[in-house]
């Protein structure tokens, strides 16, 4: 008799690491085709669009490397958050957070120029990790489930935004419900001419290894890690977890706070209703993908990138509806977390013999 | 403060009550689902599928209890694929909700864009009507409130007794505890955790796309994507404010209700004169606060979030 077999692995090799999240891919793309034939269109003809119209010429893919950066911040901060199982799904509401204190600062008309963008980032960090910090707090004090009160102070930050840009900060000169433009010197330098390369693409690229080197090589990583893999042996080896829990809410909302101040500061100029279309949503979805490694955030995020911006040419060119990329980061995230299961668990076939 | 005796008006709670229906049906099936070991973060997304599928269906039929049915479908498909992943696979149940959630909203939008395309008024149906009860819709005051509703109302209020009796005094009941207290003792007593298990997170779809259905096809007659919009999430709230107890949630629910009621009574008095989505945050606010007022004290069931697998110990 065969018979496969899951057995427990004590370690997992790095090629395996790097192979599951595409393999992960791979099974959406399959999974996702069904959808695409149902609308009606070529699968391959869609994928070519979905795939590959975000990287087809140097301008695209500069605009694709702008549109990574949002969600290559949130995706950190819920791959920090995550690992010492502090359950953030509010990137979302602590992104806008930062976004409004950018628009603020920014705005500003006393603030000398060369302080503006300084403070706008600084800020915005500021903001982000104040809005993390409420619910750890809410945790550690009141023991209130993490995962109620970021999602919904999500909704509490996005309402808050709607009545300050519908309200006191409405434009004066548009009167649609947008607050108005930060000064020009606020406004995040371009770094490739004739293009929308800010700042912000950049602080992203760093921000990543910092964050590794925060989670891998400092006494507050260790923490995290220790607190997330096993809070009891946490707190036998002497590690004050409200502390740390708290730490890492304060890190995780800054790196969202700086989602909002890089789109403000880079890109819109301003904050509005669209601002963010579920960054920090997709930023679970990215950081799971990199199993919670923040090296790994940065080729993730640009790879939904591509397809954010990929299914608005699929569906111009095919008329597969736009959505496809909401049900792409949803099968995406599902089927990494089954994939996640080989990392801890390995297929054994074995033969019995009949008895 | 005479607006507030303008407010408090008989219509005003048959208001509350038709608000808080949807987080009555939400909510319990949360309640059933947790109460077997497993959190079902599937819920907004489950709702907002349910609303979408449910609307298409009788939109399509022109039967609006097959647009139940098929809502109530969709939720027990989607409990089905939360079962595999948390159940079978043992995955975090945290971030498979979530997933699920994701998954679910984009396939509403996606279907409802393939179906209906970008109409420039969104396609509508002839929605529930208010069924007054012979006799009992006569009685004053309590008549208009209570006995002058939508067949679910009537639906969602029923329910909680029955769930008080399926929970406390059924074999199915009984078991379902006690896969969520102690899954090796019932797996010892010849239980299937992960059967029931399933059946809880079927069940809950079922209940959150009963929830989702009503807002589409009762409280509104289209559906929009916004038409969750956060009240999924407020339902996991409400079923540790009610402390897993189905007579609890109502309480929790009705709470909300009244809240949600309230706000949008002062939005349109405009005696208030503040921007309106503070109005629209109101309801958020308290739901926060209810939780740091109950979470220390709470105790949710003993296995909740923990996977079971027979052979480990």
């Amino acid at each position: 008799m065969i018979r496969p077999r899951l057995e427990t692995r004590e370690t997992t090799p790095t090629w395996l690491r790097l192979a599951l999240p595409l393999f992960a891919i791979a099974a959406t793309l399959l999974i996702c085709a069904g959808l695409v034939a149902l609308a009606g269109a070529d699968v391959l003809t869609a994928y070519r669009h979905l795939l590959l119209s975000a990287v087809s010429s140097r301008f695209d893919f500069v605009e694709t490397l702008v549109k990574a950066t949002p969600i290559a911040f949130t995706g950190l901060a819920v791959a920090v958050a995550f690992r010492a199982k502090f359950w953030n799904i509010g990137a979302e509401g602590q992104l806008l957070a930062g976004a409004m204190a950018a628009a603020f600062i920014g705005g500003r008309a006393g603030l000398p120029a060369w302080s503006l963008v300084p403070l706008m980032l600084a800020g915005g960090m500021a903001a982000g990790a104040a809005w993390a910090l409420l619910p750890a707090m809410l945790k550690t004090r009141y023991k209130v489930d993490d995962v109620v009160t970021t999602l919904l102070l999500n909704f509490i930050m996005f309402y808050l935004m709607m009545a300050l840009v519908d309200g006191p900060w409405k434009d004066p000169l548009s009167g649609y419900p947008d607050s108005p433009d930060i000064r020009m010197e606020a406004e995040f330098p371009i770094l490739l001419a004739g293009t929308r390369l800010h700042l912000g693409v950049l602080l992203a690229l760093l921000a990543a290894p910092l964050s590794w080197f925060l989670m891998s090589r400092t006494t507050l990583g260790f923490n995290i890690r220790a607190v997330g893999e096993n809070p009891k042996a946490a707190r036998y080896a002497g590690i004050k977890i409200p502390m740390v829990i708290t730490a890492t809410a304060a890190v995780s909302g800054a790196l969202a706070g700086l989602a909002g101040v890089s789109e403000v500061g880079g890109i819109h100029f301003q904050v509005m209703a669209g601002l963010s279309p579920g960054y920090g949503y997709t930023g679970i979805v990215i950081a799971t993908l990199a199993l919670l490694h923040p090296l790994g955030v940065l080729p993730a995020s640009f790879f939904f990138a591509v397809i954010i911006t990929g299914a608005e040419a699929m569906s111009r060119a095919t008329g597969v509806p736009v959505f496809l990329a909401d049900v792409f980061q949803g099968v995406a995230l599902i089927c990494m977390l089954i994939a996640i299961l080989f990392t801890r668990y390995r297929i054994r076939i074995q033969r019995f013999e009949a008895r | 403060m005479e607006i507030f005796g303008e407010i408090l008006q008989v219509g005003f709670f048959a208001a509350v009550l038709r608000i808080a229906t949807p987080l009555i049906l939400a909510t319990l099936g949360e309640m059933f689902t947790e109460r077997g070991g497993v959190l079902n973060l599937g819920i907004e997304g489950i709702m907002l599928l349910a609303a979408m599928t449910g609307f298409t269906a009788a939109y399509f039929s022109g039967s609006l209890w097959l647009g139940i049915l098929a809502a109530m479908l969709t939720g027990a498909l989607a409990g089905l694929l939360m079962g595999v992943l948390t159940v079978t696979l043992g995955l975090s149940q945290h971030v498979s909700g979530i997933g699920t959630t994701l998954l679910c909203t984009g396939l509403a939008f996606f279907f409802y864009r393939l179906i209906f395309g970008q109409p420039s008024l969104p396609p509508n149906i002839e929605a529930f009507k208010t069924v007054p009860l012979p006799l009992l819709s006569a009685i004053p005051i309590l008549g208009p409130i209570l006995f002058n509703q939508f067949a679910l109302v009537y639906g969602a209020l029923l329910l909680v007794p029955l769930a008080a009796l399926v929970l406390y005094d059924t074999p199915w009941g009984l078991n379902l505890r006690a896969v969520g207290e102690n899954p090796r003792a019932a797996d010892a007593a010849g239980v299937s955790v992960s059967r029931v298990r399933y059946q809880g997170l079927m069940l809950s779809g079922m209940l959150m796309g009963a929830g989702g259905a009503f807002l589409s096809m009762a409280q509104f007659n289209a559906f929009t994507f916004g038409v969750i919009s956060g009240r999924g999430w407020v339902c996991i709230a409400l079923v540790v404010f009610g402390q897993w107890s189905p007579w609890k949630c109502l309480g929790g629910a009705l709470l909300f209700g009244f809240v949600d009621a309230l706000q949008l009574r002062l939005q349109a008095s405009g005696v208030i004169d503040i921007p309106y989505q503070l109005f629209l945050m109101l309801p958020f606010v308290l739901t926060i606060v209810l939780m740091a007022l109950v979470s220390r004290s709470a105790r949710p069931p003993a296995a909740l979030l923990q996977p079971f697998r027979k052979e480990e110990r």
